[in-house]
């Protein structure tokens, strides 16, 4: 891995079988992410946003070329070992923000600190913490069903945040949010972001995500075809 | 515990689904707990009712005795063994001697048995005591299932002929002096009893019999010259395989519900996996193994059958335990099929019945959770994160 780099990705290539021959999603991709970024991948649909953020979120794997995400290699990748590893260092925000709708906000935004069997007393107070970053602490008890589109993809930001993860990748996460609860959202994630030094890439095609991004990398055809730093 | 506690809150909230489907699981539960603790309770009954009115610890055949054979009855007599002569007098064993003979009720004739019982025996029930041995007309007592078939009362007169042991016919009158109700139709259909001592002086047997009832059983298959031992094993593998025949068919009516409810569960299992693929994707995204995810549908599932286990219980526990008190009436003539049957059939659920049967329907459960649930392991989290999966 690179110096000061937390994922490292080189001569990366991504394909899927499609009817008899191979689409090509991800065609030779190198990129390194440091510690603290708060980057986007952007384009349009289908330049392979998502595949690329999969990828490094250890839900799918290269076809060709090598990954290091956070210290594990993708040689190194078994369904336990990326298990493990998204379990402790990665945190996901969903376009569909994805809550249990069973579950009430509380229990959510719980739910990996019981993964990560963190005892009781702990896991209230770093629930009641993050629900607190994100400003929801009054619909502890409320369920998802009851909760706006803007205060569900709060809980689910609390949901990736409330582990103090090294990495979250947010996957258009203001896709279905009008824009006072995206620029709301987006401005919970910065602060966090600067507060926890938390790595994120945005997986977005949305002109408001863009605004807020101090790194943006923008793909066509699954290639990289400008990579920029942003001053603010 | 995090598989269990999901499963739980995840069919709370599935709400009206999961109380039908327990509901029915706790149908199949209970039915088959009463089906079987009925079965078990004829079974328990019919041993208890036999022993007390026939084979009491168990009996010393004559080796020419055969019960099934009504022609080895010629030849089935022989002193009582002087073994066991010393229980005879103190009324721990009681000598029966039985033969063919033809009874002509109302003008008609009919196949009968006369057995000879000592009339001071207490190790059966058969009212022995109501026979007169030293009266002048020969006194005789019939089950409730041959009066009725003779036409008999109490008082009544009824011919009957035997053959001595000579061969020689030979015929009187009984007096019939009582008329007894027993759930044991081998002690009543057919038979005619006598005092022991004056079928021996009619057929010439003096001090002999066929069969000897004991009070304390010397093990299976034990002998005396002449005679053979059969315990309760021997005596009641006719009466446990009617009642395994018996089981088998009822089984047929439980399996169908347990079917319904297992059938229940599977397709909301199916129905689930598909409803749900974006939370099984969230699972995974959240660190989860495909097969923790496998394990949190297959407990859910399986979770139905503890859920059943509660709800039989709250009904069911009063219903059979009410079945137990006042027991189940037969059906009329029930016990002229042959097997001992009372009047009102007590079930019996046994600890190891109600254990059994949640066990049985618990991995029935959990097996058809699992089936579908399989399912999950070949799913691609990312297509289930965004419910792309058809």
């Amino acid at each position: 891995m690179k110096n000061g780099s937390i994922i490292t990705i080189e001569s990366l290539i991504k394909s899927f079988p499609i009817g008899g021959g191979e689409f090509t999603a991800l065609n030779g991709i190198n990129l390194t992410f440091a510690k603290g970024e708060f980057s986007g991948i952007v384009g349009p649909s289908g330049s392979g946003k998502t595949t690329l953020l999969n990828i490094l979120g250890s839900l799918d794997s290269p076809t060709k070329g090598h990954t290091n995400v956070l210290g594990t290699a993708s040689d190194q990748m078994n369904p336990r070992v990326s298990a493990m590893l998204r379990k402790k260092h990665i945190g996901f925000i969903f376009q569909t923000y994805n809550l249990m709708p069973v579950y009430t906000v509380f229990e959510n935004v719980e739910f990996p600190l019981l993964l990560l069997k963190t005892p009781a007393a702990e896991r209230k107070k770093a629930v009641l913490e993050a629900l607190e970053w994100v400003g929801i602490s009054d619909k502890v008890k409320s369920k998802p069903p009851q909760l706006s589109g803007g205060e569900s993809q709060r809980v689910a930001i609390a949901r990736a945040m409330v582990k103090k993860p090294d990495l979250v990748l947010a996957d258009e996460p203001t896709a279905n949010l009008d824009a006072e609860n995206s620029h709301h959202i987006l401005q919970t994630m910065e602060n966090l972001n600067k507060e926890l030094q938390t790595t994120f890439v945005f997986a977005t095609h949305d002109e408001k995500v863009i605004g807020y991004l101090r790194r943006i990398i923008t793909l066509e055809d699954g290639k990289v075809v400008s990579d920029k730093n942003i001053k603010k | 515990m995090i598989a269990l506690k999901l499963a739980y809150k995840n069919l709370v909230g599935a709400g009206l689904r999961t109380l039908l489907i327990v509901f029915v699981l706790s149908l199949a539960y209970v039915l088959i707990i009463y089906m079987n603790g009925l079965y078990q309770g004829w079974d328990r009954q019919a041993r208890i009712e036999t022993i007390a009115w026939e084979v009491a610890e168990g009996q010393y055949w004559q080796t020419e005795y055969d019960p099934y054979d009504a022609m080895t009855l010629t030849d089935a007599h022989a002193p009582v063994p002087a073994e066991l002569e010393a229980s005879v007098s103190e009324g721990k064993a009681v000598p029966i001697l039985i033969t063919q003979a033809t009874i002509y009720p109302e003008g008609r004739m009919m196949g009968a048995l006369l057995k000879g019982i000592d009339t001071r025996q207490k190790l059966l029930s058969i009212p022995t005591d109501l026979l007169d041995p030293d009266s002048d007309e020969i006194t005789a007592i019939v089950g409730t299932r041959l009066a009725k078939a003779a036409g008999l009362e109490i008082g009544d007169k009824l011919l009957i002929r035997w053959r001595d042991v000579n061969g020689t016919f030979d015929a009187t009158d009984l007096k019939i002096a009582e008329i007894f109700k027993t759930a044991v139709p081998a002690v009543d259909q057919g038979q005619v009893w006598i005092p022991l001592s004056t079928l021996q002086e009619i057929t010439g047997m003096s001090g002999e019999a066929s069969l000897v009832v004991v009070d304390k059983s010397p093990g299976e298959g034990t002998s005396i010259s002449g005679w053979e031992f059969k315990g309760h094993d021997f005596l009641f593998k006719a009466l446990e395989e009617m009642i395994k025949s018996k089981t088998v068919g009822g089984s047929v009516f439980y399996l169908i519900i347990l079917a319904l409810a297992l059938l229940a569960i599977f397709d909301t299992q199916v129905l689930s996996i598909f409803r749900r693929q974006r939370e099984i994707g969230t699972y995974i995204a959240m660190g989860m193994t495909r097969k923790q995810v496998v394990g949190i549908f297959t407990v859910e599932g399986g979770m139905h059958a503890i859920l059943a286990v509660v709800l039989g219980a709250l009904y069911g526990f009063p219903l059979l335990l009410w079945t137990t008190k006042t027991g189940i009436k037969m059906p009329e003539g029930t016990d002229d099929f042959g097997m001992a049957a009372a009047e009102h059939m007590y079930p019996y659920y046994s600890l190891a019945l109600i254990i059994g049967t949640i066990i049985l329907v618990m991995i029935a459960t959990t097996i058809v959770s699992y089936m579908p649930s399989r399912k999950i392991s070949k799913m691609n989290p990312n297509d289930a994160i965004r419910g792309k999966i058809i």
